[in-house]
């Protein structure tokens, strides 16, 4: 039996510089989290998902990353997915210190 | 050093001009992610978790300031002022764009260097001893071979789709600092009874998921014979080695599967057809590279100032301590500089740093450096008198950290703080071990003890052969970290054992802390090592320590 859909965000890195970026409220490509669209349906899901993969000229390795609603704001479930959210940890430097 | 003729550079320049034009293509829409992927990790180009990630080839570990200069600018012009120099002697940039990785290839080549087979299933960066050249103890200097390995594995066509990724490395030591057991082919450089000199070749060693030491497939390979054995080698690994699993696909695995003696069998019978196919120009070629490595030109002048300054300065004593090794020639020192200061990240220099090091190489060092796979940087020969003022230019800069071969000198992969394959972070647990034996002042009562830690299950950080391993995994959404004791990657080389459930993030640093103490404890007298506790005793007491609960519910 297939796995019980459970809500996510769309993310990629983008072509050029490799940042991390997700599918924005406004229908953008946005780099903070906290902007990202929420997809609790799965069909909507998926053809976002589709229709990413049409923008190679923009993105690459773009895929559906679990998350919940916090406070408004959807909230990665998984560590690797936080990571993503602001960059390494060993100091800081990446997104997190562009921001 | 060896210096590219121009074949090589004809060879290095194409290379860059096509992957300048598959970029284009990719950023134009001619090609798909799909098609760009494999051509541009042919040229080293990873996409990590944040970033792109460029991967450089330091063929067996060997820079000269020029080199180590034009990585300085390199990372200033192109990525956020440092590098990552890894446990195969690489260096990485984790913050490239893609459109700028051309123009970082091109810099590359300007000094005779590129990222070609840093990836992919082909043979890979050629390692080598990071003492070559200078080690007190050495048969011969095997960076020779290892550089007739490279321009032979370099794009060779009957090798670059292998069934997996393949590795070299090269010692000419009986103590093995290249780890040469833990490769898929690694090669000993020693003299036979006749005097003559050759290879002891070992095949089927690896970490990874499978972790195996190498098994010797040759005891005494004839010099002149290296490369089409080599080539037999490779020849009937791909023919044997599996390719419906990705994770069976390791020549230590058709080996496990086939057994040495078929291999052998199979491996020498080939050897006969291609040993043929030679003619002898592979010789006159390996003459002609040890030329390049001739021994630098001495200097002859007295080593007063070093031995008044081990007298009067106990921190120049301290770094002399551990961060010095014996030379062959006994006016000069070889150096190690730690890329460990307590809390950074293992491995990483900055622009700033590797300009410093460039320097010093120049002016003292013979224009000499090396990259070990113990993520530090050497200057092979350094005359006695000059140690004082290479160390007093060295702490201007944050790179005399005195903990060589100390609990605080960790082997760290990138893990989940870069690397897209990580299950969890490396890099914090290192800075914390390292911060946390700082603040209790007990490394150097401690001594000799390697701790490895890898990300994840591939084992880029070796944790199997450190003498405390460190694994970590993702345990139903958790970073957990397992530990493995008595792992050893020299001569000795031994996998570590398992020492029980892993533990959390939080619990890791604590559980390490109990081990030492356990240790300091246990052992017979200050000289004895971690590892030579764990042999004599075994695991049991390490394991009691590090998990008391266990111990009180079997009381």
């Amino acid at each position: 039996m297939a796995r019980a859909f459970t809500p996510k965000v769309l993310t990629a890195n983008r072509l050029i510089e490799g940042d991390v970026v997700y599918y924005g409220n406004n229908g953008d490509w946005v780099s903070s989290h906290d902007d990202a669209l929420f997809l609790d349906d799965e069909t909507q899901a998926n053809e976002l998902l589709a229709k990413s993969h049409k923008q190679a000229d923009l993105l690459v390795g773009a895929y559906l990353a679990d998350a919940i609603l916090k406070d408004g704001k959807p909230v990665p479930t998984h560590f690797r997915e936080e990571f993503r959210t602001r960059g390494p940890s060993n100091y800081e430097h990446g997104k997190q210190a562009e921001v | 050093m060896y210096s590219y003729n121009e074949f090589d550079k004809d060879f290095v320049q194409n290379r860059v001009h096509q992957f300048r034009a598959q970029v284009d293509r990719r950023v134009d829409g001619s090609l798909t992610e799909d098609e760009f992927k494999p051509l541009r990790l042919m040229n080293g180009l990873y996409l990590q978790l944040h970033a792109y990630m460029l991967r450089v080839a330091i063929p067996y570990g060997t820079l000269n300031s020029a080199k180590m200069r034009q990585l300085a600018y390199i990372a200033d012009t192109w990525d956020k002022g440092y590098g990552h120099f890894t446990t195969r002697q690489n260096i990485q940039y984790n913050w490239p764009k893609l459109s700028d990785v051309p123009d970082m290839l091109q810099a590359l080549a300007d000094v005779d260097m590129h990222s070609i087979q840093t990836s992919g299933n082909c043979i890979r960066n050629v390692t080598a001893d990071h003492f070559a050249g200078a080690a007190a103890d050495e048969v011969e200097d095997p960076r020779p071979t290892a550089e007739l390995l490279r321009q032979w594995s370099t794009d060779h066509p009957e090798f670059a789709f292998l069934g997996r990724k393949f590795k070299f490395a090269v010692t000419g030591s009986e103590n093995d600092r290249a780890v040469i057991k833990a490769h898929d082919v690694g090669l000993r450089v020693l003299q036979n009874d006749a005097g003559e000199v050759g290879y002891e070749v070992l095949v089927g060693g690896g970490l990874g998921r499978t972790p195996m030491i190498g098994k010797v497939l040759r005891e005494f390979l004839p010099r002149e014979d290296l490369l089409p054995y080599c080539e037999a080698i490779m020849q009937i690994y791909n023919r044997l080695g599996r390719r419906d699993n990705k994770y069976k696909a390791r020549i230590k695995i058709t080996v496990h599967e086939n057994g040495i003696e078929k291999i052998r069998e199979l491996v020498e019978e080939r050897f006969i057809i291609q040993r043929a196919a030679f003619g002898g120009y592979d010789q006159i070629l390996f003459a002609d590279i040890k030329q390049a490595f001739a021994a630098p030109d001495y200097d002859h002048i007295n080593t007063d100032g070093y031995e008044a300054s081990l007298k009067s300065d106990p921190a120049f004593r301290s770094f002399v301590d551990t961060n010095i090794a014996q030379h062959k020639n006994p006016d000069y020192a070889i150096v190690s500089i730690s890329l460990k200061k307590h809390g950074d990240t293992p491995g990483d220099a900055s622009s700033d740093q590797m300009r410093v090091m460039a320097d010093l190489a120049e002016k003292y060092a013979h224009d000499e450096l090396r990259i070990s796979h113990e993520q530090n940087v050497i200057l092979p020969h350094v005359h006695k008198s000059h140690i004082p003022t290479v160390y007093a230019e060295l702490r201007k800069v944050g790179l005399a950290t005195a903990n060589i071969g100390l609990i605080s000198d960790i082997i760290a992969c990138p893990g989940m703080d870069y690397c897209a394959l990580a299950t969890a972070r490396s890099i914090p647990i290192a800075q914390q071990i390292a911060t946390r034996f700082e603040e209790l002042k007990l490394e150097h009562d401690i001594g000799q003890l390697k701790i490895k830690i890898s990300g994840c299950i591939n084992a880029c950080g070796h944790h199997h052969v450190g003498h405390i391993g460190i694994l970590g995994l993702d345990r139903a959404g958790v970073e957990n970290y397992q530990i493995t004791l008595g792992g050893d990657g020299t001569q000795n080389a031994t996998i570590g054992e398992r020492a029980g459930p892993g533990f959390s993030y939080d619990e890791i640093i604590p559980a390490i802390e109990r081990l030492i103490y356990a240790y300091l404890d246990l052992r017979e007298a200050a000289v004895e090592t971690f590892l030579e506790t764990y042999r004599r005793l075994g695991a049991a007491p390490f394991k009691a320590a590090l998990y008391p609960e266990t111990r009180i519910a079997a009381e």
